[in-house]
């Protein structure tokens, strides 16, 4: 804050001097870091957007290339030691045919190894639209076509679950990303709007957010959704159930919102603030908003995980985003049937990346919701 | 008292309001009107309509007329009972949504009698007897419950009950009772095939209420009023019960307005993973095939039956609780 | 010389309900207070919680907007009413009044260091120098005796006195002429209170300060105040020097909260007079004279007619309709 500081940060040297000049935002800091369980957590949503970022070079497959010879893959084993030196390996599959079922299976054909090599060529894809590459982390040597890896198996129509899952991982939680910002933007404006103005402003509003919140979501969801029209690109359709998810979204942001900037403004400090001849902007910019920030942070973390529910739910009812996209709701809509599940068990992978993501925003937002106000 | 009933009674009209706005739009939503898709559906099937036809439809449904019109003649038509007919099944409205309306009211006012029966007990004894085991079990399995969206639990229980017992647990009733008439023997069915999806129903809820009740509870329970109730000698129990527990159910009054709307969208999903004869699935099934009137009636009696249930919950929660009204007011 | 007048003081908060928000009714917080301050002395203004002194204090600062009536400041011979000024007019004034806080823990920004605190007020008002204002700054640190050192630290590292140590300096920056000090020792220690009222006593020698003390019990202001006005349910009811008060206290509810203080001779048998109900609903005062329901002299007259406040002599105020009659004790001596 350019609030014209005066005072020089000396160097320190005990620990009740360090804590004596810590700033809010280094004691936020300290008190979260005490909270191993929301660290740990931090990390995971931190590793979850490096997939966001890194999703083609970490896949391995062309997620979109069916082929129907590799139906219904089960998971293959890696091997990392090969004669006890690392160097990893699969084995090669072989086809077999049921005579009486027609139904194909596969075995490693334990006589030939397939090697693995790290930061090889793939398929090539457009990195975040930036710029073409063909690298990936793994591949294989010296593989015959019929080779491959896969690590979570395939689908019914031959496509690598993991590689799936790595680029529904971004879709994913982008669209998580932005249906907040959405909401965030809508919940500032209008919780702000009823904290400033008051009166008439803000019965209609709270009047409005009641309403919101008394109606079931997923109908109207789904209603909304199964309008968008059939010819919409993917990015319309992206965009649209974003739109969609955060319409309903925001109101639990703008109580947070209202209830916050009502509790800072009858803050002494900031009563102290206006009685020294302050202007609204300082009060706003200097005394408000750094306090304001670490409980919107929070709020937002938890707001995340309903967000990813929500476009998940939907696009496994086949209402949100529609095939070629990839979405972990879509990967799961493959699994929708009790059939197909004892076919494949495997699909249900695709669940633990989205039971990952919640757990993870939501025990992050409550330490930093507790490292931010720790009275509550 | 009346005038707080009176309060909750004009937002929920103006609930319900928005609602049959929202169905209408849903209605009119997908491109070309009503007529357009019933011809188009006709022609399907063989037969054709020629343009005279068509305009008497129109007219009829007011299709030529503005849009407030229109809805204002859906509306009245609405109000008595006249939902129009489904495109896809050729009947009325009502009569092929039937008994699924009240099954999905049966199924979710079971799932919130659940919650609450289970998270207040649990979240009570969570809080008397924080960082035990079985506070730690409960705590684990409440953040398993948020964690999990209900379909995946669906979904996942379906698998290992297949894997485990060879069991199809889907449904609401046992085959020979799908089709039958109402009798004692279907609704006895009904009440044993009822506990699963309604527990996978109340989980997520559950889950949430545990963790607002042991944190509200912890909270009281440190204040010193409580604090000197001990010291008196008070009886343990005495201490907990008097007023903690009442006073930590407080600031939770406000949350069940909007957990049976909650559980009524959850009935929606599993029903299509368990495959219960709910609405859900026939909601579905009416989007995706553009069958619009189905649709938006079924989005409208859905909103209107969530908004009554959550204002009777109110009620009741008043009878309980007078005091609860001060809290929301 | 009077500093500050007020006069005829109102502020009605509307309560709202129903799904309107229509206005149904008002708390009236301060209802016609009347009083004045002379320049270098301290008044005291004293009642039970609620009763409105923090709503008083807040509209003289004007960080509330009064519903009614004036607040006349005069400064350098000139009276100005401040009830009347927008937020405009109102900042060449603002830097001439200044407030204390009753919570040093939420009156002070936990985000600015001790420093950028304590220069905040002189930064807002055109001092943007930053090394002129750091010179200030140790000067000021020095006045309420902190060390300079705490400068670049936080207000979380300070117990609560130190706290209001600083917050008495930041009150300072601007060279005020009164100080309102709403409630300053009530959230403290009862050793670290002393010690906030000595330096309080010490700066208005140095420094010719005038004093609006509020506080809610009796025993703190007497060794502050050169006069004492009591409040009760929006209204003053007694208001005299303190000598005169703790002496000869004239209207039962002051009698009442007299009783309360601690006797310096722990022998002398006065008996404490406990108050029976509630305090009065500020939304809904009794008819009459609002402390008929707790009074013990209540007469079918307190019920149905409310008093005025009359004057005794010697500036000596009351608002009691059996005033002349009444026997009331008071505190034996002031120690
Ligand atoms: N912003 C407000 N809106 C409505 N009522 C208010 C508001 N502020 C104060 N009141 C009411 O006005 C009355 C006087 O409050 P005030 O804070 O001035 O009392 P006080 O004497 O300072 O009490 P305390 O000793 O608790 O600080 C109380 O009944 C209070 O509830
Ligand atoms: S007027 Fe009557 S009720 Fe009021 S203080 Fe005097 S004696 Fe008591
Ligand atoms: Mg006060």
């Amino acid at each position: 804050m350019s609030s014209g500081s005066i005072s020089t940060p000396k160097p320190t040297q005990t620990a009740e001097d360090r804590f004596a000049v810590a700033t809010q935002w280094q004691l936020t800091w300290w008190r979260f870091r005490k909270h191993k369980l929301a660290v740990a957590s931090g990390i995971i949503v931190i590793a979850f957007y490096v997939i966001v970022v890194l999703a083609d070079f970490l896949a391995y497959a062309d997620p979109h290339a069916t082929d129907s010879k590799r139906s219904h893959i089960p998971p293959q084993d890696i091997h990392f030691f090969d004669n006890g030196v690392f160097k990893p390996y699969v084995y090669g599959l072989t086809q077999k045919r049921d005579l009486r079922t027609f139904k194909l299976s596969y075995q490693p054909s334990l006589d030939r190894k397939v090697y693995l090599a790290f930061y090889t060529e793939g398929y090539s894809y457009n990195f975040l639209g930036l710029f073409p590459s063909n690298k990936h982390l793994v591949g294989l040597v010296d593989a015959r076509p019929e080779d491959g890896i896969f690590i979570l198996g395939t689908d019914l129509v031959g496509r690598d679950l993991w590689s799936r899952i790595m680029v529904a991982t971004r879709i994913s939680l982008t669209i998580g990303l932005a249906g907040v910002t959405v909401s965030l933007f809508l919940g500032i404006l209008l919780g702000g709007m009823s904290a400033v103005y008051g009166g008439i402003v803000d019965t209609v509003i709270q009047r409005v957010i009641e309403i919101l919140r008394s109606m079931p979501t997923i109908p109207l969801w789904m209603g909304l959704a199964a309008a968008l029209p059939n010819s919409w690109s993917v990015i319309q359709v992206y965009f649209a159930i974003t739109i969609i998810i955060s319409f309903l979204g925001w109101t639990d942001l703008a109580r947070v919102v209202r209830g916050k900037f009502l509790a800072l403004r009858s803050e002494d400090f900031v009563t102290a603030a206006e009685l020294a001849g302050a202007s609204q902007y300082r009060i706003i910019f200097t005394h408000m908003l750094p306090s304001f920030l670490s409980h919107i942070i929070a709020a937002t973390s938890l707001a995340l995980p309903a967000m990813i529910i929500s476009e998940t739910s939907l696009s496994f009812l086949g209402l949100g985003l529609r095939p070629p996209a990839i979405s972990w709701g879509i990967l799961l809509q493959d699994a929708q049937n009790i059939e197909t599940l004892a076919l494949a068990p495997w699909l249900l992978t695709a669940a633990v990346p989205v039971i990952l993501v919640i757990l993870a925003f939501n025990f992050l937002g409550d330490g930093l919701r507790d490292a931010a106000d720790p009275y509550g | 008292m009346l005038a707080y009933i009176a309060r909750r009674a004009v937002l929920a009209i103006l609930t319900m309001a928005a609602i049959s706005v929202f169905a209408f739009i849903i209605i009119q939503l997908p491109p070309g009107d009503f007529v357009d898709a019933y011809i188009a559906n006709l022609s399907a099937s063989g037969s054709s309509v020629s343009m005279e036809e068509a305009k008497s439809l129109r007219a009829l449904y007011g299709l030529d007329q503005p849009i407030y019109v229109q809805y204002m003649k859906w509306m009245s038509r609405v109000l008595v009972g006249d939902f129009g007919e489904s495109m896809e099944w050729h009947r009325p409205v009502a009569e092929v949504i039937g008994d699924r309306l009240w099954l999905t009211i049966v199924l979710s006012l079971s799932a919130l009698l659940l919650t609450w029966g289970i998270a207040l007990p649990i979240g009570i004894y969570s809080a008397v007897r924080q960082y035990s085991a079985l506070d730690y079990l409960f705590t684990s399995i409440s953040f398993i419950g948020l964690a999990v969206p209900n379909f995946l639990l669906a979904l996942v229980i379906m698998y290992f009950s297949f894997v485990l017992f060879g069991a199809n647990v889907g449904g609401l009733f046992s085959s020979e009772f799908d089709l039958a008439p109402w009798s004692v023997a279907k609704v006895w069915d009904l009440v044993k095939h009822l506990p699963l999806p309604a527990v996978i129903l109340a989980l997520a809820g559950t889950a949430q209420l545990i963790r607002i009740m042991r944190a509200n509870l912890l909270d009281e329970l440190r204040k010193p009023y409580v604090v000197t109730a001990r010291a008196k000698g008070m009886p343990e129990a005495r201490v907990i019960w008097k007023y903690p527990v009442r006073a930590a159910l407080n600031p939770f009054a406000s949350t069940i307005a909007y957990l049976f709307p909650y559980l009524v969208s959850g009935s929606i999903i599993i029903s299509l993973v368990l495959s219960l004869p709910t609405v859900g699935p026939l909601l579905l099934k009416a989007l995706i095939a553009q069958d619009m009137f189905l649709a938006g009636t079924i989005v409208l009696l859905l909103g209107v039956m969530t908004v009554i249930g959550t204002f009777i919950s109110d009620l009741v929660l008043m009878w309980v609780d007078p005091r609860i009204r001060f809290q929301m007011d | 010389m009077t500093l500050l007048e007020v006069k005829g003081l109102k502020k009605y908060f509307p309560i709202r309900k129903g799904l309107l928000r229509k206005v149904v009714g008002h708390v009236k917080a301060v209802d016609d207070v009347s009083f004045s301050v002379k320049r270098g002395e301290t008044l005291a203004l004293v009642g039970e919680s609620g009763c409105g002194k923090t709503t008083v204090s807040r509209c003289i600062m004007r960080a509330l907007d009064p519903s009614a009536g004036e607040v006349n400041f005069t400064l350098d011979g000139r009276t100005t009413d401040l009830a009347t000024l927008d937020g405009k007019g109102l900042k060449p004034f603002r830097r001439h009044l200044q407030m204390v806080f009753q919570d040093p823990f939420s009156s002070l920004n936990p985000r600015m260091m001790v420093g950028d605190l304590i220069g905040e007020p002189l930064l807002i008002n055109g001092m943007s120098d930053a090394a002129e204002r750091r010179k200030r700054v140790r000067e000021l640190l020095d006045v309420v005796q902190l060390p300079v050192e705490y400068m670049n630290r936080f207000p979380h590292a300070f117990s609560g006195g130190q706290r209001q140590r600083i917050g008495i300096a930041r009150a300072l920056a601007l060279n005020p002429s009164l100080i309102v000090a709403d409630e300053p020792v009530s959230a403290l220690d009862v050793s670290v209170q002393a010690q906030i009222i000595n330096l309080l006593l010490d700066l208005q020698d140095q420094l010719g300060l005038t004093y609006l003390f509020v506080a809610h019990d009796l025993s703190v202001v007497k060794h502050v105040s050169d006069r004492v006005a009591v409040m009760y349910v929006g209204q003053l009811v007694e208001i005299a020097s303190t000598e005169d008060l703790f002496h000869r206290p004239k209207h039962p509810y002051t009698e009442a909260l007299l009783s309360a203080v601690p006797k310096p001779d722990p022998r002398a048998k006065t008996e404490r007079i406990i108050l029976q109900r509630e305090v009065a609903d500020a939304a809904n005062p009794p008819s009459g004279c609002a402390f008929h329901p707790r009074c013990a002299h209540a007469t079918d007259l307190c019920k149905q007619q409310r008093p005025a406040l009359v004057d005794l002599g010697q500036g000596h105020q009351v608002r009691c309709h059996h005033a002349h009659e009444l026997d009331l004790k008071g505190v034996g001596s002031l120690a």
